[in-house]
């Protein structure tokens, strides 16, 4: 075990360092930079001016040493200067993730507590109208845009009760400080809790029709007991897994809903930051979210362990 | 004819006395919210060429002159003194001398003299030690030769040549009086003036906020506690939070029409006006490579143009048709229609236009069966893709069959500036009703923003003669005929001149949305709410 993980471990520092490259590469290779981006938005441009300010930024240096310098910096902890707002890199991210951390958290709290008993409750109904109707929530989950079922909830909260979760930093009561999280992250987390739905349904299907099962039946063993602590403790690794890689995907939902709903997280701020070509922003962004994702594909993989005793990690 | 455009000159004149009448008796207090619909790239109006840096940081600042803030047309008539208590020019035209107000102090308590006048003016011209990172007005100042200070509250702009509309171009809300002491870099991230407002945070993405200067100058104002800008660049989340009395008023000038008829329909008490923002919507043209070398080609494309289509489509019929100055009764430089209907292209026959545009395009070489074939570049935004689409399916009429080549704001201006395009449909704001600023802006020969490289030597010699009349009937006819010219020369043929919505709730008063400029009108010292 202890082994594995160191492996895991070296082989999660060779794709960090793997995915800053590409990162710094494909940042430089789009078109126009941050410069561009300024003197086009004051609509004009001075050659000598924009040299100037190219050459402030450090943007004229050779592209190896610009990405030593990044690195660098990273490893004293140092993240570089936003370009856009002259502040440091770090002063500008770090209040961010607090409020994407609790919006992505709450998005897969919800996509488990709601796609998990759903898939068991449709799969232990198969075939009755109680599992057709929850196929059709699950597909519908599955095929609306998180943005537009965002923009649908903030026009029925209009329509309805003359306001709308907008973030507010200070909310002014406990049900709007509970709102201005919550919806949002039930309007990004209803695509993951769909799909978490359809594999616990399948995952139990398969185990329902096992040996094991019907043993348990036999020996007199509750409904209950059979579908939860049989079924579904045997059925929950593959789900296990699509949580762990939706946690990745997420990122891409909460950019639309952080939009929608006007929540300054770090996923909206990156786009923001991409619009501009504002790399320290993208470059320590992008880093940060890699980090959390390898370190989620870790972590799910150590689970699997926990989970299935008959899971064993061998040198 | 004659007898609607007085009506509508009496209409403008009444526009502020309805003001005041409906404001009723001032109340001190109250956080006014409006939305903002992006981060501006950061808060020095002097470096930024946008009004959404005007727009919430023109609060905090003073200009030396200013035009009147509840008068919606801006003109000579309506400039008054800001920090300036007087101005005056000399016999020969070519000095403005400027008394200051004394007492006057900046955010931070340091005293306001002309010393931070003459800073100000230097950096704007690149003569000082201190530079700005960008400096997009450089040449308003192009005929000022320097500006020098007598004392602590005197200072004078000399100029190369009379330009009666430089008091103009200073009382824009682009031209504020920025601090000696304060560096530039600090003026981009926590501005320090001497406005009604303070500067209190700019979060970017996230949010601007001012609070009342309770030391302002001019004793009782203003009105606001402060003023916080929550950007929101979604739209349609924006409108939403405004109909669901989340925000105070919308962001100026920027409800579009079909958008403003949705906020009416919600929120039927929200006050919403339509008004032109001094945006023209136009045509660059690569004149410097074929096919567009072509004069006949040129002039084809031209006269195809069916400005009432686009007008129609877009703004239900609210936006206006003029050439490069912007029409009347907003616009106090525009040709009179009938001289603009002489315009090749601006006939009311459409049909007739485009009969004679086909016969310059077989005259070229092209017709049915050899159509032109050109990329129509435009930037990634939709009030810049809309038209640009709409102009691809007009010159369809004249063997021209366009593509869309939809450039990123990144890339936009590069490509321009290096003449990669055939065709472009481009958004010129003017910040000030003036042809100076005009003129010299987009069609001067070797001027910055001059995309298409558009220069005549004889068109030159009239900028300046117009640049120097003092007689303000006698200039307007110089305007007329440089307009006119413009257009036949098919510079950037101008397609229309939009208009844009801005809705507040009723209890917000004292607000004026300008007619002619959206880029001067926002110091809201007298805005308050009846709450």
């Amino acid at each position: 075990m202890f082994a594995y993980i160191v492996r895991r471990l070296a082989l999660m520092f060779v794709t960090l360092i793997g995915i800053s490259i590409i990162i710094f590469v494909l940042l430089r290779v789009v078109p126009g930079n941050i410069v561009d981006i300024l003197f086009d938005a004051a609509g004009f441009v001075d050659p000598a001016d924009k040299a100037n300010l190219e050459k402030e930024l450090g943007l004229s240096d050779p592209i190896v040493v610009q990405y030593f310098r990044w690195i660098g910096g990273l490893l004293h902890g140092d993240l570089g200067y936003s370009y856009v707002s002259e502040k440091p890199a770090l002063q500008e991210i770090l209040p961010r993730i607090p409020i994407t951390a609790k919006l992505a958290g709450l998005a897969l709290l919800f996509s488990a507590s709601i796609g998990i008993p759903l898939g068991v409750i449709s799969a232990v109904h198969q075939g009755t109208r109680l599992d057709y109707a929850l196929r059709i929530v699950s597909l519908s989950g599955l095929s609306l845009p998180s943005f537009w079922l965002g923009l649908l909830i903030l026009m029925a909260s209009v329509s309805m009760f003359g306001t709308m979760p907008i973030f507010n930093p200070n909310p002014k009561t406990w049900t709007e400080a509970i709102a201005i999280y919550c919806v949002p992250a039930m309007a990004v987390g209803f695509r993951s809790a769909a799909l978490t739905m359809r594999i616990t349904r399948s995952s139990m299907l398969e185990i329902l029709r096992q040996d094991f099962i019907r043993t348990a039946r036999a020996k007199g063993a509750s409904e209950n007991s059979v579908n939860y602590r049989h079924a579904l403790k045997n059925a929950i690794l593959p789900v296990i897994t699509v949580i762990g890689i939706e946690a990745a995907f997420l990122i891409g939902g909460l950019i639309v809903t952080e939009t929608v709903f006007n929540i300054p997280g770090i996923a909206r701020f990156l786009v923001e930051a991409l619009r501009w070509r504002d790399y320290p922003i993208v470059q320590n962004l992008v880093m940060l979210i890699a980090v959390v994702v390898v370190f989620a594909n870790f972590t799910v993989d150590l689970l699997y362990a926990a989970i299935d005793p008959r899971i064993r990690y061998g040198d | 004819m004659r007898s609607v455009r007085t009506l509508a000159v009496a209409a403008l004149l009444l526009l502020p006395a309805y003001h005041v009448a409906s404001a009723g008796e001032p109340k001190q207090g109250g956080i006014l919210k409006v939305y903002h619909r992006d981060s501006p790239a950061s808060a020095s109006i002097h470096e930024e060429a946008t009004y959404s840096v005007n727009i919430p940081f023109m609060p905090v600042f003073n200009n030396l002159v200013i035009y009147k803030q509840d008068v919606p047309q801006n003109s000579m008539e309506s400039i008054v003194p800001d920090l300036a208590e007087s101005w005056a020019w000399s016999d020969d035209k070519k000095k403005l001398t400027f008394k200051l107000r004394q007492g006057v102090k900046w955010h931070d308590g340091k005293p306001f003299t002309s010393a931070d006048v003459k800073c100000t003016f230097d950096m704007l011209m690149g003569k000082s030690q201190q530079k700005f990172r960008k400096n997009p007005r450089k040449s308003w100042y192009d005929e000022v030769v320097d500006v020098t200070t007598s004392g602590d509250f005197e200072a004078s702009f000399n100029l190369k040549r009379p330009q009666p509309a430089l008091l103009a171009l200073l009382a824009s809300g682009y031209t504020p009086v920025y601090p000696c002491h304060v560096s530039p870099g600090d003026m981009r991230t926590k501005p320090t003036g001497t406005g009604p407002f303070k500067f209190v945070e700019f979060k970017a993405n996230e949010s601007i906020k001012l609070t009342r200067n309770p030391d302002y100058w001019k004793k009782g104002l203003p009105y606001l506690d402060g003023m916080e800008f929550t950007i929101i660049t979604n739209r349609s989340t924006a409108i939403l939070g405004f109909i669901s009395g989340q925000f105070d008023m919308t962001f100026p000038t920027e409800v579009s029409i079909p958008l403003l008829k949705d906020v009416k329909k919600q929120s039927p008490n929200a006050v919403c006006v339509v008004e032109p923002i001094n945006v023209s919507t136009n045509i660059i043209v690569n004149s410097s490579s074929p096919p567009f070398d072509s004069l006949d080609i040129r002039r084809a494309m031209a006269l195809a143009i069916d400005r009432k289509a686009f007008i129609s489509i877009l703004f239900e019929g609210q936006a206006d048709i003029g050439g490069t100055m912007l029409p009347a009764p907003g616009g106090l430089w525009a040709m009179p229609k009938e001289m603009l209907e002489t315009i090749p292209g601006y006939g009311p026959d459409i049909n007739a236009n485009r009969e004679e545009a086909r016969k310059l395009m077989q005259k070229a070489g092209f017709g049915p069966d050899k159509r032109l074939a050109v990329k129509v570049a435009t930037r990634n935004i939709p009030i810049y893709r809309d038209p640009a689409i709409i102009l691809i399916d007009q010159l369809k009429s004249i063997y021209i069959d366009g593509e869309l080549d939809v450039v990123e704001t990144a890339n936009w201006f590069s490509k321009v500036a290096r003449k990669d395009y055939a065709l472009g449909l481009n958004l010129t704001g003017n910040a000030v009703d003036d042809p100076d600023q005009s003129f010299y802006e987009n069609y001067s020969c070797g001027s910055e923003r001059n995309y298409t490289n558009y220069c005549n030597k004889d068109i030159e010699k009239l900028f300046s003669e117009q640049s120097q009349e003092t007689d303000v009937a006698k200039r307007k006819k110089i305007v007329w005929e440089i307009d006119k010219k413009l257009q036949e020369d098919v510079a950037r043929p101008i397609i229309y001149h939009g208009r844009s919505g801005s809705c507040w709730q009723p209890y917000v008063k004292g607000i004026t949305i300008m007619v002619n400029s959206s880029y001067n009108g926002y110091r809201y010292e007298d805005v308050w709410m009846d709450k």
